[in-house]
């Protein structure tokens, strides 16, 4: 991917930028939860579930207790099914303590128009009754379509309808790195 | 994929995404809400021209977990009785606007049929078509054998299955073989030479007509059910000597590996191709069966209605 | 007045005016010298009125499928002058009253001359015989007797039906079908149909009573008709039978001569037929034995479906296809343009042996002075795709549809009148 990226790819955070995100991120969910006891990471397929697993870390790091890390797919809730052939499911883990009376953070790579956001809400009412639901998200990049916000946010990157916002992740990419692609700015 | 008409329409990768969109999907029937809203607002119409409780139920509650509309149409007690033909029943259907028909007909090539000859523009799954096929069957048998001998992943290379009994008139057979060819597994079938099917050499599985040879070293073994009016029709002489020779009790279970299982499509026959003890071992998955029928349905409806339909823009 | 074919070829043969008058050839002439009114046939292929043994007309009974008139049209532009109307009509033609019946139709129609068949046994019941010397003196003179559709299967019924038709120089023209061995039988028996699922119709159901007839026609001296060959095995047993002195003729369907079991994965019913469609070995030993002769006929076994019999699912549909307008494109594209037979043969299978089987009198003649001027004239060169809302049959169902076959009936005459000119009915 590297040899044959086009001109107009423009990195936006490397590695250590990324590292630093997550490590914020993890500092202000402790903080604003007063601790990790009640916590769980749900990360929405597939980086944000690898995303989830750093902040865990991150988190254990800080507070020193292990914080529950589940995946939650909404394929099956999205709203766009129609507009594309039916596409392969992704896991679904729920921790074995599940999720009732727990605060949980939806972790997501990119914030962008809410609606997987809106599905992944959807999912979560289906899997049980949270204390109370939080965002993390490594790049808000704007153009909201639905009255949904971080609480989270690594990084807010404005960009254009045109552009194109992509994550990468070791865990996945085999680098880190977000590079925004299309028209240049 | 449009319509799943036939276990050969399926390639290994159809295979594995049917299988594995079924084992997420099981994880819905573990959940206090057993329900996705994945299919709301589409119909689904399940059109049986033959009494067959259990596949439509299966069908049934698999489309309704995904929210789906589902509309019964029995030919029993319906116009299909005072003689309505399948093209008109399928116009009707057609008019209320079903998105997908899922067809049990006592006439091979009837879900084929409704599928290619223009009367209806939904999918069409068959659920059992004459003595043809029954892919969904095959598909369930396929994911409890994947679950059970294959860590509930990837394919069934290697994997050594046996299926006995009515070879001749069975769809599950003809869907079996085919399928778990596709998934890489070595199929024999065992069979009386007259409930063999003509041709059955150039199908992709080995023949034989004695069960305890081909026991040993078996993964499971599929038994099928065979009709006592068999006998009248000259395919075997008694119901005593088709039990003896074709089916299953305790002595040839133990044949089999320890881990072997035994599969059967229901409903069964006690007492004739297969015995009260082995119906009942805990290596008869037959319950287990039935529960991964909902599952592997679910993934076929979602795959064949979640997506865009195809052909539209 | 006399009419005059200008510059047709006989059996493609050299060039010639053949001038008829009174419903008769009375001169071959150098072409571009024959006197009266001209058809310009430049070029084209001139062969005897084709004599079609095994045709359903369906009248009395089943109008809404074909009529002697409808099937008297379709013969027509098919190039036949003659056909055999089978028996299996409602009510059967088992009696003198019915087969006067379609006699008299096919006289009022006037396009063909519709030659009924008369029932071997009372209702095709295959139990009594039905009054066939009945049959045979009335106005229709039946010759041909046929339970087409069932199979005289009872031995002793076969034997003295055969010996029976003796009396009138008859024939009984067998359907080969061991009826408990195709009991619900479906399709052509085979790997295909053990992985269609569809009851198969095993070609020794049709040997083997083939084999029994040729040994009971020996027996008792008669002569037997086998309808409807279809198996290799068949062309064997009659190879056989012919070589050891039984006077035995058959018949083979152009659509068993093209078409293959293949079709039926489509599940479509057009492809669903009695006896079924069978392998790729079985056409060419069925081309082969036509060529040699070891089958004697080329006959249709036109029949006619209304659409509800055919759209519907395979188990349901009825079993039979048209055949009266494509038979000639099917021959020419299966057995002339491969070589397999010359024009003049072709005009044998067709045209002058089916009519001798037949007894039919006025048929079948070599185009020569004297003969009665029943004229088939034929664009070889043609091409034409098969479109089944034109034809002329009240059905539909051919197998053809959008398929493109050879050579084009042009001319039609019967007894000297045409029947078709230019392709269309006259």
């Amino acid at each position: 991917m590297d040899s044959d990226a086009p001109a107009r790819a423009h990195v936006v955070l490397d590695d250590a930028d990324i590292g630093r995100a997550v490590r914020r991120i993890a500092h202000e969910i402790v903080e604003k939860a007063r601790g990790a006891d009640s916590l769980v990471l749900l990360g929405i397929p597939t980086r944000g579930v690898a995303l989830a697993e750093r902040i865990a870390r991150a988190v254990a790091d800080i507070e020193g207790t292990d914080v529950p890390v589940g995946a939650l797919d909404i394929t099956l809730y999205r709203d766009d099914l129609r507009l594309r052939p039916a596409r392969a499911l992704e896991e679904t883990t729920i921790p074995p303590a599940g999720i009732d009376e727990r605060t949980v953070v939806l972790v997501d790579d990119v914030l962008f128009s809410g609606r997987s956001v809106r599905a992944a809400l959807d999912a979560l009412s289906d899997v049980g009754r949270p204390a109370a639901v939080r965002l993390a998200v490594l790049v808000d990049r704007g153009h909201r379509e639905l009255p949904i916000r971080a609480d989270y946010v690594g990084k807010n990157l404005p960009t254009s309808l045109a552009e194109d916002v992509r994550v990468e992740l070791t865990e996945v990419d085999g680098v880190d790195r977000v590079s925004i692609w299309g028209e240049p700015r | 994929m449009r319509h799943l008409l036939s276990a050969a329409d399926l390639s290994l990768d159809d295979a594995l995404l049917v299988l594995d969109t079924a084992t997420e999907l099981a994880t819905v029937t573990d959940r206090s809400v057993k329900k996705l809203p994945t299919l709301r607002g589409r119909t689904v119409v399940n059109l049986f021209f033959e009494d067959s409780t259990r596949t439509r139920i299966s069908f049934e509650v698999a489309a309704k977990r995904l929210s789906a509309d589902v509309i019964n149409f029995a030919a029993k007690g319906s116009s299909v009785s005072k003689g309505e033909s399948l093209k008109d029943t399928a116009l009707t259907l057609e008019a209320m606007g079903a998105d997908a028909v899922v067809v049990r007909h006592h006439a091979s090539g009837a879900p084929h049929r409704l599928a290619t000859a223009g009367w209806i523009g939904g999918s069409v799954v068959n659920a059992g078509d004459g003595t043809h096929e029954h892919p969904t069957q095959a598909l369930l048998d396929a994911y409890t054998l994947r679950r059970h001998l294959r860590g509930g992943s990837g394919d069934l290379a290697g994997l050594r299955v046996a299926i006995v009994g009515d070879i001749l008139h069975s769809r599950v057979a003809r869907s079996n073989v085919l399928l778990l060819r596709t998934l890489g597994a070595e199929v024999t079938l065992v069979a009386p030479p007259t409930l063999m099917p003509f041709g059955v050499e150039t199908w992709p599985c080995a023949t034989g007509f004695d069960l305890d040879d081909a026991l040993d070293g078996l993964d499971a073994v599929m038994m099928l059910r065979v009709q006592a009016e068999r006998m009248h029709a000259a395919y075997f002489p008694s119901t005593a000597e088709y039990s003896r020779r074709y089916g299953i009790d305790a002595r040839r279970l133990a044949l089999m590996p320890e881990h072997a299982i035994v599969l059967h499509p229901g409903p069964m026959n006690r007492g004739m191709e297969i015995s009260a003890d082995v119906a009942d071992s805990e290596r008869a998955v037959m319950v287990e069966q039935v529960a991964n029928g909902v599952s592997v349905r679910m993934a076929v409806l979602y795959l064949l209605l979640g997506g865009q339909k195809e052909g539209s823009p | 007045m006399s009419l005059v074919l200008r510059g047709v070829r006989p059996y493609g043969e050299e060039a010639v005016d053949l001038v008829v008058a009174d419903g008769l050839i009375v001169e071959v002439a150098p072409a571009g010298t024959g006197d009266g009114r001209v058809l310009d046939a430049d070029g084209l292929v001139a062969l005897p009125g084709f004599v079609d043994l095994h045709t359903h007309l369906r009248e009395p009974g089943r109008e809404d499928a074909e009529t002697v008139l409808s099937g008297s049209q379709a013969a027509a532009l098919g190039g036949f002058t003659s056909v055999h109307a089978m028996a299996n009509t409602d009510p059967v033609a088992d009696t003198a009253g019915v087969v006067e019946q379609v006699w008299r139709l096919g006289q009022a129609a006037g396009l063909v001359d519709v030659r009924p068949v008369g029932a071997v046994t009372v209702g095709l019941g295959g139990e009594r015989m039905a009054e066939l010397g009945a049959m045979a003196d009335c106005a229709a003179a039946v010759r041909v007797f046929s339970d087409d559709g069932k199979c005289v299967h009872d031995a002793v019924l076969m034997r003295r039906a055969l010996e029976y038709v003796k009396a009138f120089d008859g024939v009984v023209a067998q359907h080969a079908q061991e009826p408990r061995l195709t009991e619900g039988a479906q399709m052509n028996e085979g790997a295909l149909s053990g992985r269609l699922g569809l009851a198969g119709w095993p070609a020794v159901a049709e040997e083997a009573i083939i084999a029994r007839d040729v040994l009971l026609a020996q027996h008792v001296g008669s002569r037997l008709q086998v309808g409807h060959v279809s198996t290799a095995g068949s062309v064997e047993v009659i190879r056989w039978a012919k070589g050891r002195g039984v006077d035995v003729t058959a018949e083979v369907t152009p659509h068993h001569l093209l078409l293959t079991e293949d079709l039926v994965a489509s599940y479509d019913p057009v492809y669903k037929v009695n006896p079924p469609l069978r392998t790729a070995e079985d056409v060419a030993a069925l081309r082969a034995a036509l060529a040699d002769g070891t089958i004697d006929a080329i006959a249709t076994d036109h029949a006619p479906h209304p659409h509800e019999d055919k759209d519907c699912e395979w188990g349901a549909a009825a079993m039979g296809m048209l055949g009266l307008q494509t038979a000639l494109g099917v021959a020419i594209e299966t057995m002339v343009e491969p070589g397999l037979l010359s024009w003049r043969q072709l005009a044998d299978r067709m045209s002058v042996t089916p009519a001798r089987i037949g007894r039919v009198s006025t048929q079948g003649h070599d185009l020569v002075v004297g003969a009665v001027a029943n004229i088939t004239v034929i664009d070889p060169s043609a091409r034409t795709v098969v479109e089944p809302t034109a034809l002329a049959s009240r059905s539909r169902n051919t197998p053809y549809a959008g398929r493109t076959l050879p050579g084009r009936v042009l001319h039609t005459l019967y007894a000297g009148t045409p029947t078709v000119l230019d392709g269309a009915l006259a």
